[in-house]
């Protein structure tokens, strides 16, 4: 999603060479989430269509609603806000309520975008926005997993989605615990081979880990992605799990089980790239990187929470600007040691 | 005349000059203690206690009252009045007080009492006085009440501990969080102010008809 | 009425000043006094009926109680107790037969100190009762540690030999073990170990059963026997 010549640098936008524009890169991301997002739907069915569908339809209504007369047509063009709800939906559980997926979509946008001057202006990123605000709200509903159907039932509906709007799911008596909730409540390990290829429980679109990769690489060999962002996270984890394994082998997660389980590629990948919401030079996203990699790690190990991925990059979200303040290159033939 | 002026005061603190809409002071209070309706209530009639009691007081005694020491003997005057609605609502409401907490005595401390002394009490005879604080007190009243009816409703799903839905309600815990105060306070403010731009709009819209047509 | 008079015009003497501000003083604190001499019976009164409510609460069958503090290693009865000492309360009968005790206990729960009193048979080693007193867990989540009815009835008949366990809703096995609230195992668990942490540190105090502090007569018990 990031654009940025290797031998030039510039601190800002427009960087509008190869015709690279923001719908380009917006329909570049939308191609690379694809995989997952048919993954999303051969795991959980007619209910990821629903999910995503009610986020979407969310986002756009937020978008259309508060958008000048003049520029409805605009906002709408440049599919910033189908990613948002798309991005918000794959981070869901499936078996969510729809008007609560309608409902973070909306939020997401009019609070995560809108209300700072619209895209290119907001402090954090729009879809962990809305899902910040749906898990603060709906703490049960976010946390009460459905077991992924697997075989081929595609038609079958988690009875949660058809809750009525402003009324409670069924309880669900299948609900199951993410591998991330096994680990930390029940010191109980899922298989990699599982966690890779999707086949275990989670929202929507984190459960298969190597699609995701391929997405990443997609976006990175179009040159739309910053590979330094996802790069840092995911080494700062590999090497704070492998720290704390030398410590305490059985009590900690493994590298490579901290890698794949949760949304740690969806996040680290896709979410903690987006543009406006990281920094723009390159240490300053090595700093990002590495920040968020530590807060995940952080928060999963020794936090109240399974996962932490959402809060540790809403929070560099939020030293971003900071981050971009202190790491500005010199301007040439100015500053410098002499004094 | 002077009916029309009594009136003025009153309704300025309701609405124009809303302590909380139109000048934004008593924000602790507002945002703390407005999770349900009965708790903005309590406080809502402390408020309007202390500060009646306060300006009425305050502007009896403008004359005596030495300049140099006015702020002093203003808190002295405040926080005995908060000092008796303390102890009042302890022995008669124990457990709305327990959930007010820390924030009755924090009533001293809210800007929008002081500032209705400074800028009005001790200047103005004290009919006028104690018509402002009373405007004031219900234009607090109605915001404080506003917002905890909405955290209630969409946090509670009841109103004044009355369940309005059907068990199935799904509340939106968020709402009674202190998110919840800073979420719902900034959208009335923006409906308010909204509304403020509109209405000037539409007054200056009318102003240009008159011009052309004249 | 004129609005404004120019009587300060002229600064006032320091004398001035300082009289001013002692009769204010004055006043208020004579306004202070009365206010709280007036209210102190009402809250004394709520917060004595208050506590032998939550007593009677955790302790069913009891109509009259009284308050027990550790002196030198022996369980004795007290009109009032010192600030600060811990003190639990023994629970009498009609027929003023030793019940049990409730016992106050306190520890740290998700967000703040959670605070609890919890009814405990010692013949029978078992906690008949719960209730929270304070605690500021999560609305919607944690405060159903004492919204949702299932949980806190699941305190009327718990062993505490040789603990409490908090395990997953609906996997209950033995007497010791209790189905935590979904969605909130973290207050559950809380409570579990306060109640725990607390009998731990009054077991060893406790007389044997059977030699119980004999309830000493006081009107408080009897007033409000009936209700």
């Amino acid at each position: 999603m990031k654009k940025r010549d290797p031998d030039l640098l510039l601190a800002h936008a427009p960087l509008l060479r190869q015709g690279m524009t923001t719908p380009s890169v917006m329909r570049d991301v939308l191609i690379a989430l694809a995989p997952a997002t048919a993954a999303s739907m051969w795991f959980f069915g007619l209910s990821a269509i629903l999910v995503l569908g009610a986020c979407i339809g969310g986002a756009v209504a937020a978008e259309w609603l508060f958008a000048d007369k003049q520029a409805r047509g605009d906002s709408l063009r440049d599919a910033s806000g189908i990613l948002t709800g798309l991005l918000l939906g794959l981070t869901l559980p499936p078996g969510l309520p729809l008007w609560m997926a309608f409902l973070g979509g909306f939020v997401g946008i009019a609070l995560g975008k809108v209300i700072w001057g619209g895209l290119g202006h907001n402090l954090f990123n729009p879809a962990l926005l809305g899902r910040a605000f749906l898990l603060a709200t709906f703490p049960i509903a976010m946390t009460t997993w459905v077991p992924a159907v697997g075989d081929g039932g595609f038609l079958q509906i988690y009875p949660g989605n058809l809750a009525l709007p402003f009324m409670q799911a069924q309880v669900d008596a299948m609900s199951a615990a993410t591998p991330l909730g096994l680990m930390k409540f029940e010191q109980e390990v899922t298989p990699l081979a599982n966690l890779m290829f999707g086949k275990t429980t989670g929202s929507l679109g984190e459960t298969s880990g190597l699609l995701l990769l391929l997405g990443g690489v997609y976006l990175w060999l179009r040159r739309d992605l910053d590979w330094r962002i996802p790069v840092s996270i995911l080494l700062t984890v590999v090497v704070f799990s492998a720290v704390l394994g030398l410590f305490d082998a059985e009590r900690f997660p493994t590298p490579l089980f901290s890698v794949f389980s949760g949304g740690l590629l969806l996040g680290a990948i896709y979410m903690a790239t987006d543009p406006v919401t990281s920094p723009v030079t390159p240490k300053g996203t090595w700093i990002f990187g590495i920040g968020t990699g530590v807060l995940v790690m952080l928060i999963r190990v020794f936090g109240g929470l399974p996962e932490g991925v959402m809060y540790a990059i809403l929070l560099m979200n939020a030293a971003t600007p900071l981050i971009d303040r202190y790491t500005q290159p010199r301007v040439f033939g100015r500053g410098g040691d002499t004094k | 005349m002077k009916k029309n002026e009594s009136y003025e005061e009153f309704i300025k603190g309701v609405w124009r000059d809303n302590p909380v809409f139109a000048q934004v002071l008593g924000m602790c209070p507002m945002l703390a203690v407005t999770n349900s309706a009965i708790n903005a209530v309590a406080m809502g009639m402390a408020t309007f206690f202390v500060l009646v009691g306060s300006s009425f007081l305050v502007s009896s005694f403008r004359n005596w009252i030495p300049k140099q020491v006015r702020i002093s003997c203003f808190i002295i005057i405040i926080a005995t009045f908060v000092t008796i609605a303390d102890y009042t609502l302890l022995a008669l409401v124990p457990k709305v007080h327990k959930e007010l907490g820390a924030f009755i005595p924090l009533i001293v401390a809210n800007c929008l009492i002081l500032g209705r002394q400074e800028a009005f009490a001790s200047r103005y005879p004290t009919r006028l006085a104690v018509m402002d604080a009373i405007g004031m007190a219900v234009g607090f009243l109605i915001a404080l009440l506003s917002l905890g009816a909405v955290r209630e409703i969409l946090g509670d799903g009841a109103l004044f501990g009355v369940k309005l839905f059907s068990v199935n309600f799904e509340p939106w815990v968020i709402m009674i969080l202190p998110p919840g105060g800073f979420l719902t306070l900034g959208v009335i403010l923006l409906f308010f102010n909204w509304f403020k731009f509109k209405k000037d709009e539409f007054l200056d819209d009318v102003a240009e008809a008159e011009r052309r047509g004249s | 009425m004129t609005t404004d008079t120019n009587k300060q015009a002229a600064p006032p003497s320091s004398m001035r000043l300082v009289l001013t501000l002692a009769i204010a003083g004055l006043i208020s604190g004579i306004a202070i006094i009365g206010i709280y001499e007036s209210t102190l019976p009402t809250i004394t009164a709520n917060k004595a009926r208050e506590l032998r409510e939550a007593v009677f609460k955790v302790l069913p069958g009891v109509t009259r109680m009284q308050a027990l503090v550790n002196r030198n290693g022996e369980l004795v009865a007290v009109e009032a107790p010192d600030k600060d000492e811990p003190v639990i309360y023994g629970g009498y009968d009609e027929t003023r037969e030793f019940v049990g005790y409730a016992m106050p206990a306190a520890g740290p729960g998700f967000q703040d100190t959670i605070a609890i009193l919890y009814g405990y048979k010692p013949d029978e080693k078992l906690v008949v009762g719960m209730e929270v007193l304070e605690s500021r867990e999560t609305p919607g989540l944690g405060d159903k540690i004492y919204k949702d009815a299932v949980w806190v009835a699941g305190f009327n008949a718990l062993s505490v030999e040789p603990e409490i366990v908090a395990v997953k809703k609906g996997t209950k096995r033995s007497p010791n073990e209790i189905d935590a609230i979904t969605g909130a195992t973290i207050s559950s668990k809380a409570v579990v170990r306060i109640i725990n942490e607390a009998h731990t540190a009054w077991s060893s105090n406790l007389p044997p059963p059977g030699s119980e502090p004999t309830i000493q007569e006081t009107e408080t018990a009897n007033t409000e026997a009936g209700q």
